[in-house]
């Protein structure tokens, strides 16, 4: 999951954001679509700008198995508002992965920190969502790190609870 | 992490003032609703107060306000007036014993997702959290009596 920083909510920067948010709740012109092979740049820079890396790689190969068009159970959508993409998300319906009946599954997420908290996230979401209820899974679940507030907080602002699983991992040095 | 009965009171208060921000709340008024002591209740409202979450006003009509951001303000931040938050250790006379630092490895996981969750959930989504309780236990929603006959 791409990380998105810190929360911030002062000085001049967070002021900007949120002018800018304002601007584009006022326009309520977010256009949720599907990924496009011209967007990439700009999804590799949305997520450059969250993580603080540059995976070109990584993005071309994501679009390659998720972006192109025909994808049933595959989802990579961006949000443009005017013709600036402003954030993206991407997720698949796995099939009984964990022994889990077929449920959505959320693994990228990312919104422009000029634009936070207008809108943008909470439509990439509402979008992605539709796409799994039409591909027939009535459960979405993500992960993240646990010290992300930022991403924890906006999934259960949208209703997100705990899931019944319990990540595990170990050290193989 | 099991909550104190004052952080209990702060949270039950804080989401009482955040869900009317536009009234004066009294500490009256959430003893009541909660069935808590006043006394009690007096003193976490003056802390929510010195931590800046609730205005406080006095006089007729007066009592508390919420003057926090309830998209940003988390139960972490409240609990942490209340609680206290820092790493653990072993009990007395378990320092030296490799069973001691595995049991604090353990607890201190537990109480790490506890944070987590904490950190995670802001007043506006527990408020929401609230508004579809209610809605579940609302009477439109529950299945409608037999007909008799």
């Amino acid at each position: 999951m791409p990380d998105l920083p810190s929360k911030s909510s002062s000085g001049r920067g967070a002021a900007d954001a949120g002018k800018a948010a304002s601007a584009i709740k006022a326009a309520s012109a977010i256009n949720v679509r599907a990924v496009e092979s011209r967007d990439l740049n700009d999804v590799i820079a949305v997520d450059a700008e969250a993580s603080g890396l540059e995976k070109v790689d990584y993005w071309y190969e994501l679009f390659h198995r998720y972006g192109t068009r025909g994808r049933q159970q595959r989802f990579f959508l961006v949000a443009e508002v005017g013709s600036r993409i402003q954030g993206f998300i991407i997720g698949e319906v796995r099939d009984w992965e964990f022994g889990s009946p077929p449920c959505g599954w959320v693994f990228g997420v990312a919104v422009r920190r000029n634009a936070r908290l207008g809108g943008v996230g909470s439509a990439l979401i509402g979008a992605i969502l539709e796409c799994f209820r039409r591909a027939g899974v009535e459960k979405v679940r993500t992960m993240t790190g646990r010290d992300n507030n930022l991403v924890l907080s906006f999934f259960r602002s949208q209703g997100m609870m705990a899931a019944p699983f319990i990540p595990l991992e170990l050290d193989l040095k | 992490m099991k909550l104190q009965t004052s952080t209990m009171l702060a949270l039950y208060s804080v989401l009482e003032a955040a869900s009317h921000p536009e009234k004066q709340v009294s500490a009256a008024e959430i003893a009541e609703r909660y069935g808590v002591s006043a006394h009690h209740l007096a003193k976490v409202l003056r802390e929510l107060g010195r931590a800046g979450i609730l205005d406080s006003s006095r006089g007729v009509g007066g009592g508390y306000r919420f003057c926090g951001n309830a998209k940003r303000l988390t139960l972490m931040d409240v609990i942490e007036h209340f609680e206290d938050i820092g790493a653990r250790a072993p009990e007395p006379g378990m320092a030296e014993s490799d069973v001691g630092w595995a049991i604090v490895r353990v607890l201190t996981e537990i109480d790490d997702i506890a944070k987590a969750t904490f950190r995670s959930i802001t007043i506006e989504t527990l408020l929401k959290l609230v508004a579809r309780e209610q809605q579940a236990k609302s009477p439109a929603t529950l299945p409608a009596p037999e007909q008799a006959g």
